[in-house]
Protein backbone atom coordinates (compact mmCIF):
# COMPACT_ATOMS: atom_id res chain seq x y z
CA UNK A 1 0.00 0.00 0.00
CA UNK A 2 1.24 3.66 -1.11
CA UNK A 3 1.38 5.88 1.77
CA UNK A 4 1.97 9.66 2.07
CA UNK A 5 5.70 11.10 4.08
CA UNK A 6 6.19 14.56 5.12
CA UNK A 7 9.74 15.75 4.97
CA UNK A 8 12.14 18.92 5.14
CA UNK A 9 13.73 19.55 1.64
CA UNK A 10 17.32 21.17 1.68
CA UNK A 11 18.17 22.17 -1.54
CA UNK A 12 21.09 24.00 -3.00
CA UNK A 13 20.66 27.25 -4.45
CA UNK A 14 23.50 29.09 -6.59
CA UNK A 15 23.60 31.33 -9.18
CA UNK A 16 26.30 30.82 -11.16
CA UNK A 17 29.87 29.68 -11.00
CA UNK A 18 30.72 32.39 -9.10
CA UNK A 19 28.21 32.99 -6.72
CA UNK A 20 28.59 31.39 -2.89
CA UNK A 21 25.52 29.34 -2.99
CA UNK A 22 23.30 28.48 -0.34
CA UNK A 23 21.02 25.93 0.98
CA UNK A 24 17.03 26.93 0.89
CA UNK A 25 14.63 24.75 3.31
CA UNK A 26 10.58 23.75 2.81
CA UNK A 27 8.54 21.68 4.41
CA UNK A 28 7.25 19.04 2.24
CA UNK A 29 3.54 17.41 3.28
CA UNK A 30 2.21 14.69 2.31
CA UNK A 31 4.06 13.26 -0.88
CA UNK A 32 3.36 9.83 -2.11
CA UNK A 33 5.52 7.22 -1.41
CA UNK A 34 5.14 5.94 -5.01
CA UNK A 35 6.44 9.40 -6.15
CA UNK A 36 9.58 9.27 -7.94
CA UNK A 37 12.43 11.68 -6.21
CA UNK A 38 11.99 14.06 -9.97
CA UNK A 39 8.56 14.46 -9.51
CA UNK A 40 8.66 15.42 -6.26
CA UNK A 41 11.33 18.20 -7.31
CA UNK A 42 8.75 18.93 -9.92
CA UNK A 43 5.82 18.96 -7.25
CA UNK A 44 8.41 21.64 -5.29
CA UNK A 45 8.53 23.36 -8.29
CA UNK A 46 4.80 23.63 -8.55
CA UNK A 47 4.43 25.35 -5.38
CA UNK A 48 7.04 27.65 -5.61
CA UNK A 49 5.80 28.30 -9.05
CA UNK A 50 2.38 29.46 -7.95
CA UNK A 51 3.85 31.35 -4.75
CA UNK A 52 5.79 33.33 -7.55
CA UNK A 53 9.18 32.16 -6.63
CA UNK A 54 12.25 31.03 -8.75
CA UNK A 55 12.08 27.44 -9.14
CA UNK A 56 14.52 24.99 -8.39
CA UNK A 57 16.98 23.75 -11.51
CA UNK A 58 18.20 20.36 -11.87
CA UNK A 59 19.20 18.28 -14.46
CA UNK A 60 17.37 15.33 -16.27
CA UNK A 61 15.80 14.45 -19.65
CA UNK A 62 14.96 10.59 -19.98
CA UNK A 63 13.96 10.01 -16.10
CA UNK A 64 14.49 6.28 -17.31
CA UNK A 65 18.32 5.75 -16.11
CA UNK A 66 19.58 5.55 -19.72
CA UNK A 67 20.89 9.35 -20.61
CA UNK A 68 22.97 10.14 -17.60
CA UNK A 69 21.56 13.36 -17.25
CA UNK A 70 19.85 13.64 -13.89
CA UNK A 71 22.53 14.62 -11.43
CA UNK A 72 21.71 14.97 -8.01
CA UNK A 73 23.88 14.43 -4.73
CA UNK A 74 21.06 12.86 -2.10
CA UNK A 75 21.91 12.63 1.94
CA UNK A 76 25.86 12.20 0.94
CA UNK A 77 25.46 9.92 -1.65
CA UNK A 78 25.96 10.87 -5.99
CA UNK A 79 22.22 9.51 -6.99
CA UNK A 80 20.73 8.88 -3.45
CA UNK A 81 21.09 5.57 -1.53
CA UNK A 82 19.36 2.97 -3.66
CA UNK A 83 20.37 -0.68 -4.56
CA UNK A 84 23.34 0.35 -6.95
CA UNK A 85 21.92 0.14 -10.55
CA UNK A 86 19.53 3.19 -10.53
CA UNK A 87 20.39 6.98 -10.87
CA UNK A 88 18.31 10.09 -9.72
CA UNK A 89 15.61 9.12 -11.69
CA UNK A 90 15.26 6.01 -10.64
CA UNK A 91 15.26 6.68 -7.30
CA UNK A 92 11.62 6.77 -5.19
CA UNK A 93 10.25 8.75 -2.04
CA UNK A 94 9.51 4.85 -0.29
CA UNK A 95 13.30 5.20 0.16
CA UNK A 96 13.23 8.09 3.03
CA UNK A 97 10.73 8.17 5.85
CA UNK A 98 8.08 10.38 7.70
CA UNK A 99 10.11 13.12 9.06
CA UNK A 100 13.49 13.01 7.17
CA UNK A 101 15.87 15.74 6.47
CA UNK A 102 17.00 15.48 2.65
CA UNK A 103 19.57 17.10 1.92
CA UNK A 104 19.89 17.83 -1.94
CA UNK A 105 23.23 19.14 -3.50
CA UNK A 106 24.78 19.30 -7.07
CA UNK A 107 28.05 17.66 -7.65
CA UNK A 108 30.97 19.45 -6.03
CA UNK A 109 34.33 19.18 -8.26
CA UNK A 110 36.39 21.68 -9.88
CA UNK A 111 36.26 20.53 -13.44
CA UNK A 112 32.13 20.66 -13.45
CA UNK A 113 31.50 24.37 -12.57
CA UNK A 114 27.60 25.32 -11.11
CA UNK A 115 25.63 26.59 -14.48
CA UNK A 116 23.06 27.39 -11.68
CA UNK A 117 21.59 25.37 -8.62
CA UNK A 118 22.10 21.95 -8.97
CA UNK A 119 22.65 21.91 -12.94
CA UNK A 120 26.50 21.36 -13.17
CA UNK A 121 28.66 21.91 -16.76
CA UNK A 122 29.51 18.27 -17.35
CA UNK A 123 30.82 19.18 -21.11
CA UNK A 124 34.05 18.03 -20.10
CA UNK A 125 33.01 14.46 -20.46
CA UNK A 126 32.11 15.38 -24.01
CA UNK A 127 35.75 16.58 -24.43
CA UNK A 128 37.62 13.88 -23.56
CA UNK A 129 35.29 11.35 -25.36
CA UNK A 130 36.02 13.52 -28.24
CA UNK A 131 39.46 13.12 -28.13
CA UNK A 132 39.23 9.77 -28.88
CA UNK A 133 35.92 7.64 -27.62
CA UNK A 134 35.38 6.42 -31.09
CA UNK A 135 37.01 4.32 -33.79
CA UNK A 136 37.68 5.98 -37.28
CA UNK A 137 38.60 3.17 -38.80
CA UNK A 138 36.99 1.27 -41.93
CA UNK A 139 34.72 -1.56 -40.77
CA UNK A 140 33.01 -1.77 -44.41
CA UNK A 141 29.65 -2.54 -44.98
CA UNK A 142 27.66 -4.87 -42.19
CA UNK A 143 29.20 -8.04 -42.86
CA UNK A 144 28.43 -11.54 -41.66
CA UNK A 145 28.02 -12.22 -37.92
CA UNK A 146 30.73 -14.78 -38.22
CA UNK A 147 33.28 -12.79 -39.77
CA UNK A 148 34.70 -11.20 -36.80
CA UNK A 149 34.57 -14.09 -34.25
CA UNK A 150 34.69 -12.44 -30.23
CA UNK A 151 34.61 -14.36 -27.50
CA UNK A 152 31.19 -14.36 -24.99
CA UNK A 153 33.60 -12.71 -21.71
CA UNK A 154 34.91 -10.60 -24.37
CA UNK A 155 31.80 -9.05 -25.52
CA UNK A 156 29.84 -9.04 -22.33
CA UNK A 157 32.31 -7.11 -20.53
CA UNK A 158 32.08 -4.46 -23.05
CA UNK A 159 28.63 -4.12 -23.42
CA UNK A 160 29.38 -3.66 -19.72
CA UNK A 161 31.85 -0.52 -20.22
CA UNK A 162 29.73 0.92 -22.91
CA UNK A 163 26.59 0.57 -20.16
CA UNK A 164 28.49 3.78 -18.84
CA UNK A 165 26.01 6.94 -19.21
CA UNK A 166 28.19 9.80 -18.60
CA UNK A 167 27.02 11.04 -15.51
CA UNK A 168 29.78 12.01 -13.75
CA UNK A 169 28.51 10.39 -10.26
CA UNK A 170 32.12 8.71 -9.91
CA UNK A 171 33.76 12.09 -9.72
CA UNK A 172 31.36 13.40 -7.71
CA UNK A 173 31.72 10.99 -5.22
CA UNK A 174 35.93 11.13 -5.38
CA UNK A 175 38.04 13.11 -3.21
CA UNK A 176 40.48 13.49 -5.99
CA UNK A 177 38.14 14.28 -8.39
CA UNK A 178 39.34 11.76 -10.59
CA UNK A 179 37.48 10.96 -14.11
CA UNK A 180 39.37 7.19 -14.03
CA UNK A 181 35.94 5.53 -14.13
CA UNK A 182 34.54 7.07 -16.58
CA UNK A 183 37.76 7.26 -18.84
CA UNK A 184 38.38 3.47 -18.42
CA UNK A 185 34.49 2.63 -19.53
CA UNK A 186 35.13 4.75 -22.15
CA UNK A 187 38.29 3.11 -22.98
CA UNK A 188 37.26 -0.51 -22.40
CA UNK A 189 34.37 -0.45 -24.51
CA UNK A 190 36.43 -0.35 -27.52
CA UNK A 191 39.73 -1.40 -26.34
CA UNK A 192 37.52 -5.20 -25.73
CA UNK A 193 37.03 -5.39 -29.13
CA UNK A 194 38.57 -5.98 -32.63
CA UNK A 195 37.53 -2.89 -34.57
CA UNK A 196 38.70 -1.01 -31.08
CA UNK A 197 42.26 -2.40 -31.12
CA UNK A 198 44.24 -0.40 -34.29
CA UNK A 199 43.76 3.09 -32.42
CA UNK A 200 43.81 1.82 -28.89
CA UNK A 201 46.98 3.11 -27.84
CA UNK A 202 46.08 6.90 -29.67
CA UNK A 203 43.09 6.47 -27.79
CA UNK A 204 44.46 6.15 -24.40
CA UNK A 205 46.70 8.42 -24.57
CA UNK A 206 44.34 11.23 -26.30
CA UNK A 207 41.35 10.85 -23.92
CA UNK A 208 44.07 10.71 -20.72
CA UNK A 209 45.98 13.65 -21.98
CA UNK A 210 42.84 15.48 -22.16
CA UNK A 211 41.03 14.36 -19.07
CA UNK A 212 44.63 15.37 -17.25
CA UNK A 213 44.01 18.74 -19.26
CA UNK A 214 40.81 19.54 -18.31
CA UNK A 215 41.68 19.39 -14.33
CA UNK A 216 40.28 16.18 -13.20
CA UNK A 217 42.46 14.49 -10.38
CA UNK A 218 45.13 11.56 -9.94
CA UNK A 219 43.41 8.65 -9.11
CA UNK A 220 44.57 6.91 -5.73
CA UNK A 221 42.15 3.79 -6.25
CA UNK A 222 39.94 4.92 -3.33
CA UNK A 223 37.30 2.64 -5.40
CA UNK A 224 34.33 5.19 -3.84
CA UNK A 225 33.36 6.00 -7.66
CA UNK A 226 32.41 2.15 -8.02
CA UNK A 227 30.43 2.59 -4.82
CA UNK A 228 28.08 4.97 -6.59
CA UNK A 229 28.23 3.95 -10.23
CA UNK A 230 24.88 3.93 -10.94
CA UNK A 231 26.03 1.27 -13.98
CA UNK A 232 28.27 -0.55 -11.64
CA UNK A 233 31.42 0.09 -13.40
CA UNK A 234 34.13 -1.49 -11.47
CA UNK A 235 37.81 -0.30 -10.93
CA UNK A 236 38.93 -2.84 -12.97
CA UNK A 237 38.08 -1.14 -15.82
CA UNK A 238 40.88 1.65 -14.37
CA UNK A 239 43.44 -1.40 -13.88
CA UNK A 240 42.42 -1.50 -17.87
CA UNK A 241 43.13 1.70 -19.01
CA UNK A 242 46.46 1.80 -16.89
CA UNK A 243 47.67 -0.99 -19.13
CA UNK A 244 46.65 0.26 -22.32
CA UNK A 245 48.44 3.81 -21.24
CA UNK A 246 51.46 2.18 -20.12
CA UNK A 247 52.22 -0.17 -23.20
CA UNK A 248 51.37 2.48 -25.45
CA UNK A 249 53.82 4.77 -23.78
CA UNK A 250 56.15 2.14 -23.74
CA UNK A 251 56.33 1.47 -27.16
CA UNK A 252 56.36 5.34 -27.70
CA UNK B 1 58.33 12.71 -20.10
CA UNK B 2 54.64 11.08 -19.34
CA UNK B 3 56.14 9.60 -16.17
CA UNK B 4 55.76 13.09 -14.63
CA UNK B 5 53.31 15.43 -16.89
CA UNK B 6 50.89 12.72 -17.08
CA UNK B 7 48.25 11.42 -13.87
CA UNK B 8 48.97 7.73 -14.77
CA UNK B 9 52.61 8.82 -15.27
CA UNK B 10 52.72 9.75 -11.68
CA UNK B 11 50.69 7.01 -10.49
CA UNK B 12 53.51 4.91 -11.57
CA UNK B 13 56.26 6.71 -9.93
CA UNK B 14 54.14 6.11 -6.69
CA UNK B 15 53.69 2.53 -7.16
CA UNK B 16 57.42 1.46 -8.42
CA UNK B 17 58.86 3.44 -5.35
CA UNK B 18 56.24 1.85 -3.32
CA UNK B 19 57.03 -1.65 -4.06
CA UNK B 20 61.03 -0.87 -3.90
CA UNK B 21 60.46 0.42 -0.39
CA UNK B 22 58.20 -3.10 0.08
CA UNK B 23 60.81 -4.91 -0.86
CA UNK B 24 63.52 -3.15 1.43
CA UNK B 25 61.04 -3.60 4.06
CA UNK B 26 60.62 -7.04 3.61
CA UNK B 27 65.18 -7.40 3.47
CA UNK B 28 64.81 -5.28 6.70
CA UNK B 29 62.19 -7.67 8.34
CA UNK B 30 63.96 -10.47 7.40
CA UNK B 31 67.51 -9.26 8.82
CA UNK B 32 65.60 -8.46 12.29
CA UNK B 33 64.29 -11.56 12.79
CA UNK B 34 67.88 -13.05 12.68
CA UNK B 35 68.16 -10.56 15.77
CA UNK B 36 65.32 -12.55 17.85
CA UNK B 37 68.13 -15.91 17.84
CA UNK B 38 70.72 -14.46 18.18
CA UNK B 39 72.90 -11.16 18.81
CA UNK B 40 76.07 -12.05 17.70
CA UNK B 41 74.56 -13.32 14.51
CA UNK B 42 72.42 -9.69 14.11
CA UNK B 43 75.72 -8.05 14.87
CA UNK B 44 77.09 -10.35 12.26
CA UNK B 45 75.12 -8.93 9.56
CA UNK B 46 75.94 -5.13 10.88
CA UNK B 47 78.93 -5.47 10.38
CA UNK B 48 78.66 -7.27 7.10
CA UNK B 49 76.49 -4.08 6.19
CA UNK B 50 78.05 -1.45 8.23
CA UNK B 51 79.45 1.63 6.38
CA UNK B 52 80.99 -0.44 3.37
CA UNK B 53 80.35 0.76 -0.13
CA UNK B 54 77.48 -1.78 -1.18
CA UNK B 55 75.30 -0.33 2.13
CA UNK B 56 76.29 3.35 1.72
CA UNK B 57 75.22 3.01 -2.05
CA UNK B 58 72.00 0.81 -1.19
CA UNK B 59 71.70 3.87 1.80
CA UNK B 60 71.57 6.49 -0.52
CA UNK B 61 69.07 4.98 -3.01
CA UNK B 62 66.87 4.53 -0.29
CA UNK B 63 67.11 7.75 0.73
CA UNK B 64 66.08 8.91 -2.85
CA UNK B 65 63.00 6.66 -3.16
CA UNK B 66 61.50 7.88 -0.18
CA UNK B 67 62.12 11.33 -1.51
CA UNK B 68 60.39 10.68 -4.84
CA UNK B 69 57.73 8.61 -3.25
CA UNK B 70 57.03 11.47 -0.76
CA UNK B 71 57.48 14.56 -3.00
CA UNK B 72 55.03 13.22 -5.46
CA UNK B 73 52.81 11.95 -2.89
CA UNK B 74 52.84 15.45 -1.81
CA UNK B 75 52.18 17.07 -5.77
CA UNK B 76 49.24 14.15 -6.28
CA UNK B 77 47.65 15.53 -3.14
CA UNK B 78 48.05 19.31 -3.78
CA UNK B 79 46.37 18.27 -7.41
CA UNK B 80 44.11 16.35 -6.38
CA UNK B 81 42.75 18.82 -4.04
CA UNK B 82 42.63 21.80 -6.28
CA UNK B 83 40.55 19.26 -9.05
CA UNK B 84 38.34 18.48 -6.04
CA UNK B 85 37.65 22.33 -5.55
CA UNK B 86 36.94 24.36 -2.99
CA UNK B 87 33.22 23.46 -2.33
CA UNK B 88 32.86 20.81 0.70
CA UNK B 89 30.07 18.38 0.61
CA UNK B 90 27.06 19.81 3.80
CA UNK B 91 26.64 15.86 4.10
CA UNK B 92 28.54 13.30 3.37
CA UNK B 93 28.53 9.17 3.38
CA UNK B 94 31.60 6.78 3.36
CA UNK B 95 30.41 3.90 1.14
CA UNK B 96 31.26 0.47 3.00
CA UNK B 97 33.64 -0.61 0.30
CA UNK B 98 36.22 2.02 0.80
CA UNK B 99 39.35 1.84 2.50
CA UNK B 100 39.99 4.16 5.28
CA UNK B 101 43.61 4.10 4.69
CA UNK B 102 42.89 4.48 1.06
CA UNK B 103 41.43 7.98 1.92
CA UNK B 104 44.42 8.46 4.57
CA UNK B 105 47.35 7.97 2.54
CA UNK B 106 49.15 10.85 2.79
CA UNK B 107 48.36 11.68 6.28
CA UNK B 108 49.98 8.00 7.04
CA UNK B 109 52.93 8.62 5.07
CA UNK B 110 53.66 12.16 7.23
CA UNK B 111 53.49 9.96 10.62
CA UNK B 112 56.02 6.99 8.40
CA UNK B 113 58.19 10.12 7.34
CA UNK B 114 58.02 11.60 11.01
CA UNK B 115 58.58 7.47 12.45
CA UNK B 116 61.85 7.12 10.13
CA UNK B 117 63.70 10.75 11.33
CA UNK B 118 63.25 9.33 14.73
CA UNK B 119 64.54 5.77 13.52
CA UNK B 120 67.58 7.26 11.72
CA UNK B 121 68.31 9.40 14.88
CA UNK B 122 68.31 6.01 17.22
CA UNK B 123 70.49 4.01 14.96
CA UNK B 124 71.62 5.27 11.64
CA UNK B 125 73.57 8.26 13.09
CA UNK B 126 74.61 5.71 15.60
CA UNK B 127 75.92 3.01 13.26
CA UNK B 128 76.73 3.84 9.64
CA UNK B 129 77.07 7.79 10.49
CA UNK B 130 78.97 7.16 13.24
CA UNK B 131 81.53 5.04 11.37
CA UNK B 132 81.57 6.87 8.10
CA UNK B 133 82.89 10.11 10.21
CA UNK B 134 85.11 7.82 13.10
CA UNK B 135 86.23 5.56 11.23
CA UNK B 136 86.59 1.74 12.13
CA UNK B 137 87.50 1.96 15.07
CA UNK B 138 84.33 4.05 15.83
CA UNK B 139 82.71 4.71 19.41
CA UNK B 140 79.37 5.88 20.35
CA UNK B 141 78.12 6.58 24.20
CA UNK B 142 74.22 5.84 24.99
CA UNK B 143 73.03 6.11 28.15
CA UNK B 144 76.48 6.49 29.67
CA UNK B 145 77.61 3.06 28.01
CA UNK B 146 79.80 2.73 24.94
CA UNK B 147 78.64 0.93 21.77
CA UNK B 148 80.89 -0.09 18.87
CA UNK B 149 78.56 0.82 16.01
CA UNK B 150 78.56 -2.50 14.61
CA UNK B 151 76.61 -3.50 17.86
CA UNK B 152 72.91 -3.54 16.47
CA UNK B 153 72.21 -5.26 18.68
CA UNK B 154 73.27 -3.72 21.96
CA UNK B 155 71.57 -0.56 20.45
CA UNK B 156 68.71 -2.34 19.87
CA UNK B 157 68.52 -3.12 23.37
CA UNK B 158 69.25 0.57 24.61
CA UNK B 159 66.78 2.21 22.44
CA UNK B 160 63.46 -0.63 23.31
CA UNK B 161 64.69 -0.42 27.06
CA UNK B 162 63.33 2.93 27.07
CA UNK B 163 59.44 2.27 26.78
CA UNK B 164 58.85 6.04 25.03
CA UNK B 165 60.20 4.72 21.80
CA UNK B 166 58.69 0.93 22.26
CA UNK B 167 55.30 2.96 22.30
CA UNK B 168 55.95 5.24 19.47
CA UNK B 169 57.99 2.62 17.24
CA UNK B 170 54.83 0.03 17.54
CA UNK B 171 52.69 3.27 16.77
CA UNK B 172 54.60 3.84 13.45
CA UNK B 173 54.58 0.36 12.47
CA UNK B 174 50.83 0.28 12.64
CA UNK B 175 50.79 3.37 10.46
CA UNK B 176 52.87 2.21 7.82
CA UNK B 177 50.80 -1.37 8.34
CA UNK B 178 47.78 0.76 7.25
CA UNK B 179 49.47 2.47 4.76
CA UNK B 180 50.99 -0.90 2.69
CA UNK B 181 47.39 -2.36 3.57
CA UNK B 182 46.37 -0.29 0.58
CA UNK B 183 49.22 0.66 -0.85
CA UNK B 184 50.12 -2.76 -1.68
CA UNK B 185 47.18 -3.79 -4.23
CA UNK B 186 47.08 0.09 -5.42
CA UNK B 187 50.62 -0.16 -6.49
CA UNK B 188 49.65 -3.36 -8.63
CA UNK B 189 46.45 -1.70 -9.27
CA UNK B 190 48.19 1.69 -10.87
CA UNK B 191 50.05 -0.96 -12.60
CA UNK B 192 47.52 -2.45 -14.52
CA UNK B 193 48.20 -5.29 -13.42
CA UNK B 194 44.80 -6.41 -11.79
CA UNK B 195 41.25 -7.36 -13.37
CA UNK B 196 38.34 -9.07 -11.42
CA UNK B 197 39.82 -12.12 -10.60
CA UNK B 198 43.34 -10.48 -9.43
CA UNK B 199 41.21 -8.36 -6.91
CA UNK B 200 40.85 -10.00 -4.64
CA UNK B 201 43.72 -11.96 -4.78
CA UNK B 202 46.10 -8.87 -4.63
CA UNK B 203 43.82 -7.75 -1.67
CA UNK B 204 44.58 -11.07 0.12
CA UNK B 205 47.79 -11.62 -0.77
CA UNK B 206 48.46 -7.69 0.15
CA UNK B 207 46.81 -7.93 3.70
CA UNK B 208 48.60 -11.57 4.84
CA UNK B 209 52.12 -10.53 3.41
CA UNK B 210 51.61 -6.89 5.16
CA UNK B 211 50.50 -8.09 8.15
CA UNK B 212 52.84 -10.56 8.57
CA UNK B 213 55.61 -8.22 7.97
CA UNK B 214 54.81 -5.56 10.31
CA UNK B 215 54.60 -8.42 12.79
CA UNK B 216 57.94 -9.13 12.44
CA UNK B 217 58.89 -5.42 13.79
CA UNK B 218 56.74 -5.41 16.20
CA UNK B 219 57.91 -8.81 18.06
CA UNK B 220 61.31 -7.36 17.58
CA UNK B 221 60.88 -4.78 19.15
CA UNK B 222 58.83 -6.00 21.91
CA UNK B 223 61.32 -8.90 22.28
CA UNK B 224 64.01 -5.98 23.14
CA UNK B 225 61.91 -4.02 25.36
CA UNK B 226 60.87 -6.84 27.46
CA UNK B 227 64.12 -9.48 27.17
CA UNK B 228 66.67 -6.70 25.55
CA UNK B 229 69.25 -6.41 28.31
CA UNK B 230 69.31 -10.49 28.58
CA UNK B 231 69.92 -11.08 24.48
CA UNK B 232 72.86 -8.10 24.42
CA UNK B 233 74.48 -9.67 27.17
CA UNK B 234 74.15 -6.95 29.94
CA UNK B 235 71.81 -9.03 31.83
CA UNK B 236 67.93 -8.78 32.58
CA UNK B 237 66.22 -5.81 33.18
CA UNK B 238 63.20 -7.18 35.65
CA UNK B 239 65.80 -8.61 38.25
C1 LIG C 1 57.57 9.31 2.86
C2 LIG C 1 56.38 9.15 3.43
C3 LIG C 1 55.27 8.61 2.61
C4 LIG C 1 54.22 9.30 2.13
C5 LIG C 1 53.95 10.76 2.37
C6 LIG C 1 53.43 8.42 1.35
C7 LIG C 1 52.27 8.77 0.71
C8 LIG C 1 51.65 8.04 -0.25
C9 LIG C 1 50.56 8.49 -1.06
C10 LIG C 1 49.89 9.85 -0.99
C11 LIG C 1 50.25 7.50 -1.91
C12 LIG C 1 49.21 7.59 -3.00
C13 LIG C 1 47.95 7.00 -2.62
C14 LIG C 1 47.66 5.75 -3.41
O1 LIG C 1 48.24 5.53 -4.46
O2 LIG C 1 46.85 5.02 -2.94
C15 LIG C 1 51.13 6.40 -1.60
C16 LIG C 1 51.11 5.21 -2.23
C17 LIG C 1 51.92 4.18 -1.89
N1 LIG C 1 52.88 4.17 -0.90
FE1 LIG C 1 53.43 5.67 0.23
N2 LIG C 1 53.98 7.18 1.37
C18 LIG C 1 55.12 7.26 2.15
C19 LIG C 1 55.97 6.26 2.49
C20 LIG C 1 55.85 5.02 2.00
C21 LIG C 1 56.68 3.94 2.37
C22 LIG C 1 57.83 4.01 3.40
C23 LIG C 1 56.25 2.88 1.65
C24 LIG C 1 56.76 1.47 1.63
C25 LIG C 1 57.28 0.85 2.58
C26 LIG C 1 55.16 3.30 0.82
C27 LIG C 1 54.48 2.50 -0.06
C28 LIG C 1 53.45 2.94 -0.89
C29 LIG C 1 52.82 2.13 -1.91
C30 LIG C 1 53.16 0.69 -2.24
C31 LIG C 1 51.86 2.93 -2.54
C32 LIG C 1 50.93 2.53 -3.66
C33 LIG C 1 51.30 3.11 -4.97
C34 LIG C 1 50.13 3.22 -5.91
O3 LIG C 1 48.99 3.13 -5.51
O4 LIG C 1 50.35 3.43 -7.07
N3 LIG C 1 54.91 4.60 1.06
N4 LIG C 1 51.98 6.76 -0.59
S1 LIG D 1 31.37 5.34 -14.70
FE1 LIG D 1 29.36 5.17 -13.70
S2 LIG D 1 29.28 6.95 -12.32
FE2 LIG D 1 30.91 7.36 -13.82
S3 LIG D 1 29.96 8.48 -15.50
FE3 LIG D 1 29.85 6.31 -16.08
S4 LIG D 1 27.84 5.63 -15.31
FE4 LIG D 1 28.26 7.59 -14.27
S1 LIG E 1 17.24 11.51 -16.46
FE1 LIG E 1 18.19 10.17 -17.92
S2 LIG E 1 19.35 8.91 -16.58
FE2 LIG E 1 18.22 10.08 -15.14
Amino acid sequence: MAKNISFTLKYWKQNGPKDAGHFEERHMENIPDDTSFLEMLDILNELLIEEGKEPFVFDHDCREGICGMCSLYINGTPHGKTERGATTCQLYMRRFNDGDVITVEPWRSAAFPVIKDCMVDRSAFDKIQAAGGYISVRTGAPQDANNILIPKDDADEAMDCATCIGCGACVAACKNGSAMLFVSSKVSQLALLPQGRPEAARRAKAMVAKMDELGFGNCTNTRACEAVCPKNETVSNIARLNREFIKAKMHD
Amino acid sequence: MWLTNSSIGRKVIMSVTGIVLILFLTFHACMNLVALFSAEAYNAVCGALGANWYAVLATAVLAALVAVHFIYAIILTLQNRKARGNNRYAVTSKPEKVEWASQNMFVLGVIVVLGLLLHLYNFWYNMMFAELVQGHAAEVTLGGKIYEPTDGAGIMAYTFSQPVFTVIYIVWFVAIWFHLTHGFWSAFQTLGLNNKIWFNRWKKIGSVYVTVLMLIFVVVALYYCFCGGCVAGSGCYSL
